[in-house]
Formats: C-alpha cells, sequence, structure tokens
C-alpha cells in the first residue's frame, strides 16, 4: 500500500488460485499487499471515493441486518418510546423469542421449514451427485441423449399451470413433499458438479479401475472426498432454496397449520395479519403481543439464523464451486 | 476390468459441455483407435452409471417433463373435473384471447419496462463493484467485503421485502426519522406506484449486485499482469489500462450475461413483484407470471393461463436462441457452443 514493492514480478499472484486445480498446491497466497511497481498510487479524492462507496455498500448490507438484530432484542417499551425500530441498542431482552418460540405457529412453522430444508437438501444433494457422476464419465453410455434431457430444462420451463396441475393431480397439495419434489433436481447444480468432477485427473481414477474398484467405489471413495468443496456449495444452493421456498409454498400449501416459515414471515410480519389460530397453540394473541415490533422483528431474524450460521463455512468455497463449474455451464 | 476398457474409457471424443468449460484439449494420446464394443458390453460396463442417473432423469421426466406435456390444455377448454383426456380441444381460441386481452398486453408492457428499467440501472452495479473491489489492494479487506456483500443473495424475497418495508415503509425507519426531525411523515416508498420501478430495483441491487460481483471478479482474476504491466510501459495511465486490458477482459462475461438477461427478459423477480403487487397494486405490479398465476391459480381459468404461460416460454426460448446466435456472430462463444 504504502511505498512499491521491489521485487514486484514474485510478488504479484495475480493466478487464479481457486481456478485452476494445479496452483491449488501452491502455498495459500493471495495478491500482493503491495502496489506493483509500475501502478501509480491513487489520487487522495481517489482513494477517499473509493473508501466512501465501499465502506456505504457494506453499511447498506450491515445496518438492516443490525437494525432488525437490535430491535427483536429490545423491549416493547423500548420501541414505542423510540417510535419503530431500534438502531441503538437500549434495554435487550429475549422475551420476543421465548414468546414465538414458546410452541406457537411460528415454532411449528420454523420446524416445517428445517424438516423440509434437512429433506429435500438431502435428496437433492444425493440426486445430483449421482447423476453428475453418472454423466461425468467420457463416452459412457448415452451420456449424451442424457445430458441433453439435461440442457433442456434449462432453456425451456414448463410453465406454473400444467406443473401445479401435476402437483395437484398426483394429490401432493397440502404435502410437504409438494414443496421438495418439483425443484429437486436443479440441471444447473449437476452441471456445477459434473463440471468438477470431470476436472478431477482421469489417471487416479484409472488407478482406481486397475485396482478393481467399480463406479460406486470410485464415486465414493475417490470422488466425493476430491469435491467436498463444490459439493457443499451445491448442497448450500439447495439448501437455501428449500429454505426460502416461498411460492412454491403459495401454491401446494393451503392449510395454515403445514405453512413453512416464508409464510408465516409474510403474513404475520409484512401484511400484520393476526394468524388464525389453527387449533393447538397460536401465537399469544391475547396480550397484543402479535402487533409487537420485536416479535416481528424476531421472526425475521429466526428466518436468516440458519443461513448465518451455514454461511461462513461454505462462503469461502463460493469461487471456487461456481465459477469452476458455472463460467460456461 | 481389464486394462483395455479403461483405454476405451478415456474420453476421444470431446465433450460439449466439457469444451465449453475451457477443458484442456485431449492429449495426443487420445488418438488410441477405439476397438467397437458391443452393446451388451457397454451395457454391462456403463449399467452402474446409468443407475446413478436414473433417479435424476425420472424426477425431471414427471417434473419438468409431463408439464411440458401437460401444456396441452392451452389447446383445450380444460376443466379438473374433465381432466385431460376427455377435456375438448378448442384450437387457438386460448391463445386468440389472450392476445386480445388489454391486462395480458399491460402486464407484457409492465414486464418489459421493468426489464429495461433494471437492465439499465441494475446490470452495471456489479460490474462497477467489481471493479472497485478489485482496486482494493489489501486481501483481507478485499475478502471481507466479499463475504458481506455475497450475503443478502441468501435472503428470501419475504425478507428482502420486509426489510425494505420496515426501513421505507408508512411505519418504516426513514419515516420514523423524518418524523423526528419535524419533516412531516408522509413518506411512503413502499405504497407508491410512481415510483415503484425505483423500489424494485433498489431491492434487487440490495439482494443480488454483490452476488453479481462473484462471477466479474473471477473473470478479472484471470487476467496476466503482464499484459497491465506492459500497458503501463507503454504509457497506459489508469484508465486506459482499464479500458483496453480490464474490459476487453470481462467483455465474454458480460455478453453471456446479458444473454440470458435477455432469455429472462419476460421473467422479473416473481416472488418480488406478487409480494407487492397487494400494496402498489396491480397496474404497476402485474407481470406476466403474476398475471397467469392470478387467471390460473386464482380464477380457475387454466386453459387461458396456461397458453399465456406457453407463449411466455416459448418467446423467452427463442430469445435465448436468438441471443446466443448475435454472440456466436459477435465471435463471442455464448452459452452454449454450436456443436
Amino acid at each position: 500500500m504504502s511505498g512499491q514493492a521491489p521485487e514486484i514480478s514474485s510478488d504479484v499472484a495475480l493466478v487464479p488460485r481457486d481456478l485452476a486445480p494445479g496452483v491449488a498446491r501452491l502455498p495459500r497466497r493471495r495478491r500482493s499487499r503491495h502496489r506493483p511497481a509500475w501502478e501509480e498510487p491513487p489520487s487522495r479524492v481517489g482513494a477517499v471515493v473509493k473508501f466512501v462507496v465501499l465502506a456505504g455498500v457494506v453499511l447498506a448490507v450491515v445496518f438492516p441486518l443490525w437494525t432488525v438484530i437490535v430491535t427483536s432484542l429490545s423491549t416493547q417499551a423500548e420501541t414505542i418510546r423510540v417510535g419503530g425500530l431500534v438502531t441503538v441498542p437500549g434495554e435487550l431482552t429475549l422475551n420476543a423469542y421465548r414468546q414465538i418460540l414458546s410452541g406457537g405457529i411460528v415454532t411449528r412453522a420454523a420446524l416445517v421449514s428445517t424438516g423440509v430444508t434437512a429433506v429435500g437438501t438431502l435428496l437433492s444433494t444425493v440426486v445430483s451427485v449421482l447423476a453428475a457422476f453418472g454423466l461425468s464419465r467420457p463416452s459412457s453410455l448415452w451420456h449424451r441423449p442424457i445430458l441433453f434431457v439435461f440442457l433442456i430444462t434449462m432453456f425451456f420451463g414448463a410453465g406454473m399451470i400444467p406443473t401445479y396441475l401435476l402437483v395437484s393431480g398426483l394429490g401432493l397439495i397440502n404435502s410437504y413433499w409438494a414443496l421438495i419434489l418439483p425443484g429437486a433436481v436443479s440441471a444447473f447444480n449437476v452441471l456445477i458438479l459434473r463440471n468438477f468432477f470431470m476436472g478431477i485427473d482421469n489417471a487416479i481414477l484409472d488407478a482406481a479401475r486397475i485396482d478393481g474398484a467399480g463406479d460406486w467405489r470410485i464415486l465414493g471413495a475417490i470422488v466425493l472426498p476430491m469435491s467436498r468443496a463444490v459439493t457443499a456449495v451445491v448442497a448450500l444452493f439447495y439448501g437455501v432454496g428449500y429454505w426460502n421456498a416461498f411460492f412454491n409454498a403459495i401454491l401446494y400449501i393451503n392449510d395454515n397449520a403445514k405453512w413453512p416459515l416464508q409464510l408465516v414471515l409474510r403474513s404475520y410480519v409484512l401484511q400484520g395479519v393476526t394468524l388464525p389460530g389453527s387449533g393447538v397453540g397460536q401465537v399469544d394473541v391475547a396480550s397484543g403481543a402479535v402487533t409487537g415490533l420485536p416479535i416481528k422483528m424476531a421472526v425475521m431474524v429466526l428466518a436468516i439464523v440458519p443461513i448465518l450460521v451455514v454461511y461462513p463455512f461454505v462462503q469461502r468455497h463460493f469461487t471456487k464451486g461456481v465459477i469452476f463449474g458455472a463460467i460456461k455451464g | 476390468m481389464s486394462i483395455g476398457q479403461v483405454v476405451r474409457r478415456r474420453g476421444e471424443v470431446p465433450d460439449p459441455v466439457a469444451e465449453g468449460a475451457g477443458a484442456p484439449a485431449p492429449s495426443a494420446r487420445g488418438k488410441i483407435p477405439v476397438r467397437k464394443v458391443s452393446f451388451a458390453a457397454r451395457l454391462r460396463r456403463d449399467g452402474a452409471l446409468l443407475v446413478m442417473v436414473l433417479p435424476a432423469v425420472v424426477l425431471l421426466a414427471v417434473f419438468a417433463y409431463v408439464p411440458m406435456l401437460g401444456n396441452v390444455i392451452a389447446w383445450q377448454q380444460y376443466s379438473p373435473y374433465t381432466g385431460f383426456v376427455n377435456s375438448p380441444f378448442i384450437g387457438w381460441a386460448n391463445f386468440e384471447r389472450v392476445f386480445s386481452n388489454p391486462l395480458f398486453l399491460d402486464s407484457v408492457e409492465n414486464t418489459l419496462v421493468i426489464t429495461a428499467f433494471q437492465l439499465v440501472f441494475f446490470f452495471p452495479v456489479p460490474i462497477i463493484l467489481a471493479l472497485l473491489l478489485n482496486s482494493v489492494v489489501t486481501p483481507r479487506i478485499r475478502t471481507t467485503i466479499q463475504s458481506i456483500v455475497y450475503l443478502p443473495h441468501f435472503f428470501s424475497w419475504v425478507l428482502v421485502v420486509t426489510i425494505f418495508q420496515q426501513i421505507f415503509g408508512g411505519a418504516g425507519l426513514v419515516n420514523q426519522t423524518l418524523r423526528d426531525a419535524g419533516m412531516g411523515a408522509g413518506f411512503d416508498l413502499m405504497t407508491n406506484p410512481d415510483t415503484f420501478l425505483v423500489l424494485i430495483t433498489m431491492q434487487s441491487v440490495w439482494k443480488d449486485a454483490g452476488w453479481g460481483i462473484i462471477i466479474f471478479l473471477a473473470a478479472l482474476s484471470t487476467v496476466p499482469p503482464e499484459q497491465y504491466e506492459a500497458a503501463a510501459c507503454d504509457g497506459a495511465g489508469r484508465w486506459r489500462r482499464m479500458w483496453h486490458v480490464t474490459l476487453p477482459a470481462l467483455r465474454p462475461v458480460i455478453i453471456l450475461l446479458l444473454i440470458l438477461r435477455l432469455g429472462d427478459a419476460l421473467t422479473v423477480g416473481f416472488e418480488q413483484l406478487i409480494l407487492q403487487r397487494g400494496a402498489v397494486g396491480s397496474d404497476v405490479a402485474e407481470v406476466i407470471d403474476t398475471f397467469v398465476y392470478y387467471q390460473g391459480v386464482i380464477y380457475g381459468d387454466w386453459s387461458f393461463a396456461a397458453a399465456a404461460g406457453l407463449v411466455k416460454g416459448v418467446v423467452s426460448l427463442l430469445l435465448v436462441l436468438g441471443a446466443n446466435k448475435l454472440a456466436h456472430v459477435f465471435g463471442e462463444s455464448g452459452v452454449y457452443q454450436k456443436s
């Protein structure tokens, strides 16, 4: 940053470490801290503008989340005193969370979402990995026509109405399977995995084959352990898809006892609807807490938390997983 | 399994998708003559692979291809009681209804306006951010910013719209601040049809601009530094280097994304719009997808809605194919290769 580095060429490691598999064995080293000699230092105005813009971008993401979290932890009285969202934490309490997690419709919705996400992600990931590996061996029987079957679905969707009629024809309305099966396989994710599998050195697989390993064994013992990062990224994509699924739920789930969290979020927080009691354990309406801002914000936080928990573990693989397979998917 | 089989496995036939991914060209050793293998032998050899593909193919067949066939109801007077088989065929009547329906034409117009607006005000944002981020020298700061701006991409639209409502809505933070400052309290961005375009573009930018960076950063990281060095030696300043080195490196990606965008021209954030259609009214928020949803699922005019959806699907397909052709004409590789 400050001075100019004398040893430019060795230090400017612009090689896309994440892109080239061979480079991955080099010591973990990203781009240099130093500006190459030929590059002039930024003007003072330029540096300030750059800093302001980037800080603004970061703030635009962080600030809303901050207020949502702080408000969810505040007391109802605090929100009334401030007149809305709380930005500066005052008196903090976990009341809102205690209330929504004490077995009401929000609790149930969170469980539904968790279950659908877990089952769906597992199913989708397993099916996609298998398909990707099955299509990744060059010149295997029928792999071209089958690949074509996958590709077509990326360019032409069947449309909402026929899909809806199919799902209802299969009797899946109000069934959790309606949230899982229609979108269980994404051709795009299969291609990401397949491209990665195809990048694995054939010599390794040949060696295993000579040692007598079948395709199942090769996939389980060699390919999968080598592709943990991509598999994790694809699983995250699927998982986030299931967790966030909102429109499928609107279409296929009429019974609000079976609502996933996103639908509760919409009715309860966005539209401010008081949820109709669905028999057992409804949200504590009596105290008037339904309209309470902290509770609304707590529901929002509940919808974010799983993503925040998984995100850091998968995030560093994004470039590798996404770009490697997708840049020319 | 014999070595002979292993050799045969080596792909002599370059694969279309692998080619697209820029896989290394098949080596000279790939010229080993292929012995003819009988079908039975190939089936035995690749049986396991076919079994692996089977579940995915079944799922796609049921949930992607059967509905494609289900589009026949667009030519029928479909009723859930009579079903696909017994509903009478009525020719192109549904399509005629679609094209003479003023609400449909409005929804097409809204869709195109939204797409055009987002193309101008959303599309360049990730490119600019990526260039900016790429110029940050400190690796730690760069990766930190990256992981923060990627995050909103993983939030649901419900959440994004709710966050916007809490901040820009009638009871939102901005209004609250204005009120405290004694500047009146009439501010409600969420329900104003006049500024709806701006609102949804802001939401898209907030949610996805950060994620859009990733592909440009990857493209930038493939530029050999020697090119910059050489340009600098030739006397190119910062801006000329950006113009002659950086932007050409981004060109294929930009074209690729424009093509994808064009293919999606008739699809504008469905969930995003259906969530807000109620608040701003259907005049500005009705797009083709929401039109199809309301006509079909809500009003039960299945055949009519299916026809409208089919029109959209076919036009989108033609747009992608056409745009890709255009990319080939301009010498770019596009989404898929000619093969």
